[in-house]
């Protein structure tokens, strides 16, 4: 069944998680999807592309225009077209925080800063993606090695009091580092702590490599996680916005790019 | 009979052995280090005794090396692995003038002297890229005994070079070949490029002095060591399959300067 009405899709394919997204002409999100990536990306993007539809209760025959973006945008083979990531989450930021003059994304594999002008455009941008201290990674071996799951070491991070430093950089190495912290009887908490602080000093060291302007907008799926958000205020000493979406911030962007796209391509044909 | 041990207290094994004054190797042992260092050293020490059939008592002097040399309570003395391996080295090639120590944790590069000072040298102990670590991470991912990389990777006819420099950031893109079909030996030895250019990167900051050795653990790997070479695109020693004196250089160099020392201590007295 069609419905009438101009709809966009953004599916961002990344490392670890595929997101979907389909909004309307009022650039309203009407469906989301979010699933892991897994080894076979095409399917993946093909997924989450389904489940966004799915929730939206539409049909590929409904959207006008699907832009793909994230590390496996070239393998949404349905896609009209291919954005960076970084001008999607630049986007994306600002629909859903206004106010956002710099984003800072951390995601399963990498890490980037993105300076944001007025009109949700780029700036400038830096980026990690060569060594996994300051992405995800670092904290998934954590809660790997302490056997814990990935999405509860935020809160207990929070439960710490002290100070424990982590000084190994490398994330394979900082495993040895953990481990004897917990041989010498150091609280999990004050370990994950520790964790969550040395990420949010390379992240916040990336971001002024760019420069920090009000507001920073917090994405990726590490802004999920509330010890992450604590450990980036305190190490940046200003509030950063985070919000449920967050997650999705890419795929938004893309789903706006598509959205303009749309209406793009509908002005030249009527122009025509 | 004088005779002294050598400690090589490393991030993954502890190695020891026991030298006649011909520095000739009389017993060794090798144990995983894991948290109790001084366990370790206890036993792999205890190891090199048996072999050679001697008492503790026999032993003239301890020298221990290595990350963990601070924590061998029977140590008479502690030298760097620097100095260490530098002696290792020139013992089985004495033309050695660059020595690349490769192991678990760290890779080590010096110039040196004939007589074994170090000259110049750099160190990478912060990040896994180019060490051998890099290789059991890969060795757990596609399920291959580490002990089989080497071999399995001489077979390689097209490697599958790997992008990623991060030894964590790699595992996805291997993943991603392993999907895609390639052959296990050819993305083994992509991998092995990678970690050879890491490794040799360090070499090349100081400049390659010919001969130049190669010590350390993944000198038994033979795959490490025909990609060290074809990346080098030069000989580099190692000794020897089987003796495993590449293996055992920081812990024979170091029962060497036990030597020097006595000789020393002796000479005072």
């Amino acid at each position: 069944m069609s419905r009438n009405g101009l709809f966009a899709a953004g599916v961002d394919v990344g490392s670890t998680q595929t997101k979907g997204i389909i909004v309307d002409r009022q650039r309203r999100i009407l469906g989301r999807s979010l699933l892991d990536t897994g080894a076979n990306v095409t399917r993946a993007a093909e997924r989450g592309y389904e489940a966004a539809l799915g929730e939206a209760g539409l049909t590929p025959a409904d959207i006008a225009f699907v832009v793909g973006t994230g590390y496996g945008r070239y393998r949404v083979t349905f896609g009209n077209a291919q954005i960076s990531e970084i001008g999607c989450h630049a986007r994306g930021a600002k629909l859903v925080f206004p106010g956002t003059h710099t984003v800072l994304d951390i995601g399963g594999q990498d890490s980037k800063v993105i300076r944001v002008g007025d009109e949700g455009e780029v700036v400038d941008f830096s980026m990690n993606d060569k060594c996994a201290a300051g992405t995800g990674r670092f904290l998934a071996m954590a809660a790997d090695t302490m056997d814990l799951a990935l999405e509860n070491i935020g809160d207990i991070s929070l439960r710490s009091t002290t100070h424990l430093p982590i000084t190994t950089t490398c994330t394979v190495f900082v495993e040895s580092e953990i481990v004897a912290y917990l041989a010498r009887g150091r609280k999990p908490e004050d370990i994950l702590r520790g964790m969550h602080r040395a990420i949010a000093s390379r992240c916040t060291s990336l971001m002024h490599r760019v420069g920090v302007e009000e507001e920073v907008t917090f994405t990726g799926g590490v802004s999920l996680n509330i010890g992450m958000v604590k450990a980036l205020e305190e190490a940046l000493e200003m509030g950063v916005n985070v919000s449920p979406e967050s997650h999705y911030v890419g795929a938004i962007g893309a789903a706006l790019f598509a959205l303009e796209r749309a209406q793009a391509g509908m002005a030249a044909v009527r122009e025509g | 009979m004088l005779v002294t041990a050598g400690i090589d207290a490393g991030a993954a094994t502890t190695k020891a052995v026991v030298l006649s004054e011909e520095h000739v190797i009389l017993g060794k042992g090798v144990v995983p280090s894991r948290a109790d260092l001084a366990a370790a050293a206890e036993a792999a020490f205890l190891l090199a005794l048996e072999q050679a059939g001697l008492a503790r008592e026999a032993i003239a002097y301890v020298v221990s090396t290595g990350f963990g040399r601070y924590m061998v309570p029977f140590r008479d003395i502690q030298v760097t692995d620097l100095t260490s391996h530098a002696q290792g080295a020139l013992y089985y090639f004495p033309s050695t003038r660059s020595v690349l120590d490769i192991g678990a944790q760290s890779t080590r590069v010096s110039h040196i002297e004939p007589w074994g000072r170090v000259k110049v040298f750099r160190l990478n102990a912060k990040c896994a890229a180019g060490a051998g670590t890099f290789l059991v991470r890969v060795a757990k991912y596609l399920e291959v005994p580490l002990e089989d990389l080497g071999p399995l990777s001489l077979r390689s006819e097209e490697p599958q070079p790997i992008s990623s420099v991060c030894a964590v950031l790699a595992e996805t893109e291997i993943i991603n070949h392993l999907t895609a079909g390639i052959k296990l030996e050819d993305i083994l030895k992509g991998a092995m490029l990678a970690i050879a250019d890491q490794g040799l990167g360090l070499l090349k900051r100081v400049g390659v002095e010919p001969e130049v050795t190669l010590t350390g653990g993944v000198s038994k790997n033979v795959g490490m060591v025909a990609a060290l070479r074809q990346q080098l695109g030069q000989h580099i020693n190692v000794s020897a399959d089987g003796e495993e004196g590449s293996f055992f250089a920081g812990a024979q160099g170091a029962g060497i300067l036990g030597f020097m020392r006595l000789k020393k201590l002796r000479g005072a007295g």
